[in-house]
């Protein structure tokens, strides 16, 4: 009893952390009719104003809606951060997927490189890589995707050799299957749902990343709405305009504390044995 | 770790610094901006192309790719890291003169860091399921989940602006300039140093010397001191160790925020200025920093655990 009554209240929080995650979600989606004000609308005499009832979170340096500006960063911020959990998910498991099942000298290369990138600081790589291609959102997702799909190679590595001779696939393999279509139908549906958590798990400090490369000036450009470079901004003027800095921080926190959240009740209600 | 492992581990290092170097030198090869022309704009001179050219042909940018990575490590094999595009002096003495605050600053933080992590994940533990655990636990969860670049900001609003306790801009290098860049960067860590230690007092709370150790009736203050403690804190030794590597690296952000002058303000300077240089000498300084540290690290830890040792 005591069991069952714990996997439901665990379902329920699991439940309600989806449903706020889908409301940011919408949030993004429906920017244009939740913000009040034009993000990109300077209006200079309106510039560095505190939040009041037509400028709730006050007003930016150009005198643009803070609001609105947080508002729109959501589209910015999470969809980044979300492609960036998907093509490190991507990179790191197609890697290790191949370095699992043919071995060799495939496996010697691709797991050296990964063992490089293990053997050093990602934020550095990161830094270099984000500063050098210059700087854009893009640019920023190709540099942290570079350092960090190594521990997803690693996991989609081991989880091809514990199966690649299991019986199923050597009977795919005796049946004449291709080597594309075992990779594909056979070793991908088996690796990407312990990837999937991991890759759940990872959504909020990965954003935590982009915004600090956009922080640094590394990632997205002004004029654009997004968190970590309001944040960069808001810095400047933080002893006329704290709240400048104060709402998206604020907003930062909040995604990602609800994307953390959501990463652990995923994987408590999809893997209930790591307990 | 026996000598033979000792050298296979350092044959790596060079391994991975040869490449690492090779990726970074690749890099600001393809990299589409100019140097010379940037150097250039940043001294407000407007030179005309021949003299841009004359520039590029001295400093080997004109060299096919190979050869310049080539003089590149001829040069760093004999102790010259080149020369900063951007601050005219040698790559290898303006790294060194940063090396030092940084350091401090990692040091002091991570000190900041134990002194509250070690109580608290013990608190935690020791009162699991208590209301000081949930407590322990809500704090630990936001603090991992605060961008550390806020939590500077507010930090830097709060203590120097607002109640006027540290100067906000200070060129010196006193306990004032330190201070709040080391509460930052313990932050986040001492969140996530705190659920470890947590979870690994609980571990060895569970073990059955810890049965045995209760039932010859030893006082729980002694188990849990003598006992579980040491156990508890060794796999926070390795921990320790990757933590002060990625400090050295990853401190650019809080660095920039509070105008400190150590490595990663450097760095993040250098990268805008585009002074490869000074860049390609800082990743490789970094990475062998963060190597050696890893292997002393696992050097260390063969003596701190003696089952270890005898396994080999």
């Amino acid at each position: 009893m005591q069991k069952k009554s714990n996997v439901f209240v665990k379902n329920k929080m699991f439940t309600i952390l989806l449903i706020l995650a889908v409301c940011i979600g919408l949030v993004a989606v429906f920017a244009p009719f939740i913000a009040t004000h034009d993000p990109a609308a300077a209006v200079l005499t309106d510039a560095l104003k505190a939040p009041s009832g037509d400028h709730w979170f006050g007003t930016d340096k150009l005198g643009r809606d803070l609001f609105s500006r947080v508002i729109y960063g959501t589209r910015v911020s999470v969809s980044a951060s979300l492609i960036l959990v998907a093509c490190i998910f991507l990179v790191g498991s197609i890697l290790g997927i191949l370095a699992g099942y043919f071995g060799g000298w495939v496996d010697a290369v691709i797991m050296r490189i990964a063992d490089m990138m293990i053997a050093f600081p990602g934020m550095v790589l990161a830094i270099a890589v984000a500063g050098i291609l210059g700087p854009s959102i893009t640019n920023a997702v190709i540099a942290i995707t570079l350092v960090s799909w190594t521990k997803y190679a690693r996991l989609a590595r081991s989880l091809v050799l514990k199966m690649k001779n299991c019986d199923y696939v050597e009977a795919a393999r005796v049946t004449g299957s291709t080597t594309i279509h075992i990779l594909v139908k056979y070793m991908f549906p088996n690796v990407t749902p312990t990837l999937i958590i991991t890759a759940a798990t990872d959504i909020g400090s990965m954003m935590l990343e982009l915004a600090g490369l956009s922080f640094l000036g590394f990632g997205a450009r002004p004029p654009m709405a997004e968190w970590g470079l309001m944040l960069s901004e808001g810095r400047a003027y933080m002893q006329n305009a704290p709240w400048m800095m104060v709402f998206p921080g604020l907003a930062i926190l909040i995604v990602v504390v609800i994307f953390n959240l959501l990463g652990d009740s995923l994987r408590d209600v999809l893997d209930p044995r790591d307990e | 770790m026996s000598i033979k492992k000792i050298g296979k581990r350092l044959l790596q290092i060079v391994i991975v610094l040869i490449g690492i170097s090779f990726f970074t030198f690749m890099l600001t090869y393809l990299s589409p901006g100019d140097p010379v022309t940037s150097m250039y704009a940043a001294t407000g001179m407007m030179p005309s192309e021949a003299v841009l050219e004359q520039t590029r042909e001295e400093l080997g940018l004109n060299n096919p790719f190979l050869v310049q990575y080539g003089n590149w490590l001829w040069g760093c094999l004999h102790g010259d890291f080149g020369t900063s595009y951007s601050l005219h002096k040698p790559v290898l003495d303006l790294l060194s003169m940063r090396l030092l605050p940084t350091l401090k600053l990692s040091l002091l933080s991570l000190v900041i860091m134990l002194a509250v992590a070690v109580p608290f994940g013990m608190l935690s533990a020791v009162y699991r399921g208590k209301p000081i655990d949930y407590l322990v636990r809500f704090f630990t969860f936001f603090g991992v989940s605060m961008p550390n670049f806020w939590v500077g900001l507010l930090l830097l609003y709060v203590v120097a602006l607002k109640w006027k306790l540290v100067p906000v801009v200070s060129s010196g290098q006193g306990f004032n300039k330190i201070i709040l860049p080391a509460v930052t960067l313990a932050f986040a860590m001492a969140a996530k140093y705190t659920r470890q230690v947590r979870t690994a007092v609980l571990e060895e709370l569970g073990q059955d010397y810890v049965i045995g150790a209760r039932a010859r009736g030893e006082k729980e203050s002694v188990i849990l001191w003598r006992h579980v403690f040491p156990n508890a804190l060794l796999p926070l030794v390795t921990m320790l160790g990757l933590s002060l590597g990625s400090l050295l690296g990853g401190t650019a952000v809080v660095e920039v925020i509070f105008s400190y002058p150590g490595l990663g303000n450097l760095a993040v300077t250098s990268i805008t200025a585009m002074d490869y240089p000074m860049v390609q000498g800082y990743v490789l300084w970094i990475a062998l920093i963060y190597m050696v540290i890893n292997l002393l690290v696992d050097i260390s830890y063969n003596y701190l655990d003696p089952r270890i040792r005898e396994k080999r």
